[in-house]
């Protein structure tokens, strides 16, 4: 690459594919943590983690298109999740009040 | 400078990230995500979104956190145990996420080759002003919807949390 090709990249800003490259990589952690881990908050929070990439696509993309709009589906998913932490945590509690463990291997009633 | 600033916080948040998969007690766990949340809320900026990168750093690192902490030092919640994993997982575990993250990103290249750049300054429409004028707009229906979503969330984490009377 010639140093004036490089001066034109850093002036020009950051490619739209780098943010939506970054916004895969965290999405497929998520993934991972979701698989492997076997902490059922451990596991929850992974899907925060998921919740989190998303949403940095779809504020890529409110800025690719120049819109407000886009932006505004963020704020409904941060609100969904804000929803679905307060139910999941109580349904957390409450299964370890139930069986004492948060093993996701352990609560394996429904199995076989 | 853009890519400098893009660089270094997309940096902190892989490594945050995958401290989170990493780490085997959840408080540990936790606190990555809290540092994700904080370079991804920067991202945001960055993008020219300011009132979604402080309703990130409020809702998300703040209030959702702290749920999370509250809960994990509520159940004394200790160190990962390790238990044996089915054979499918452990065979094609990180093949398939592999493959994921490819998909991903031949979409992200091949859908937008040329979708442009982002560079600070060039869109401004991210203030409180434009998103409360669009969300009591355009999109009232939908935001009254999640008052009720909201509502029916707190009826339901009171009724699964609270200690049975008998």
């Amino acid at each position: 690459m010639e140093p004036a090709d490089a001066l034109k990249l850093l002036n020009s800003g950051v490619p739209i594919s780098w943010y939506l490259t970054l916004s895969a990589l965290l999405f497929a952690i998520g993934v991972a943590g979701f698989i492997f881990r076997r902490n059922i908050i451990t596991v929850f929070m992974c899907i925060e983690l998921m919740l989190n990439a998303v949403n940095l696509s779809f504020i890529t993309f409110a800025h690719q298109h120049k819109q407000a709009s886009g932006q505004l589906f963020t704020f409904f998913v941060m609100v969904v999740a804000a929803a679905e932490a307060a139910v999941g945590l109580a349904i957390i509690l409450t299964v370890f009040r139930n069986r004492s463990t948060l093993n996701i291997d352990k609560i394996n009633t429904l199995k076989n | 400078m853009d890519i400098f600033f893009f660089l270094l916080f997309a940096f902190i948040a892989l490594i945050a990230a995958v401290n989170v998969v990493l780490q085997r007690h959840p408080i540990s766990s936790a606190l990555s995500l809290v540092g994700v949340m904080g370079s991804l809320a920067v991202l945001y900026l960055l993008l020219g979104a300011e009132f979604i990168a402080m309703a990130q750093m409020i809702v998300y690192a703040g209030a959702i956190m702290v749920l999370f902490v509250f809960v994990i030092m509520l159940l004394n919640a200790g160190t990962e145990e390790r238990t044996g994993r089915s054979w499918l997982a452990q065979i094609f575990g990180v093949p398939a996420m592999i493959a994921l993250l490819g998909l991903l990103c031949f979409f992200a290249y091949k859908v937008f080759p040329n979708a442009g750049f982002v560079k600070f300054g060039d869109f401004t429409g991210g203030g409180a002003k434009e998103i409360g004028y669009a969300l009591f707009t355009d999109y009232l229906l939908p935001f009254e919807v999640t008052s009720i979503l909201i509502l029916i969330a707190i009826v339901g984490a009171i009724v699964l949390a609270r200690k049975e009377l008998d």
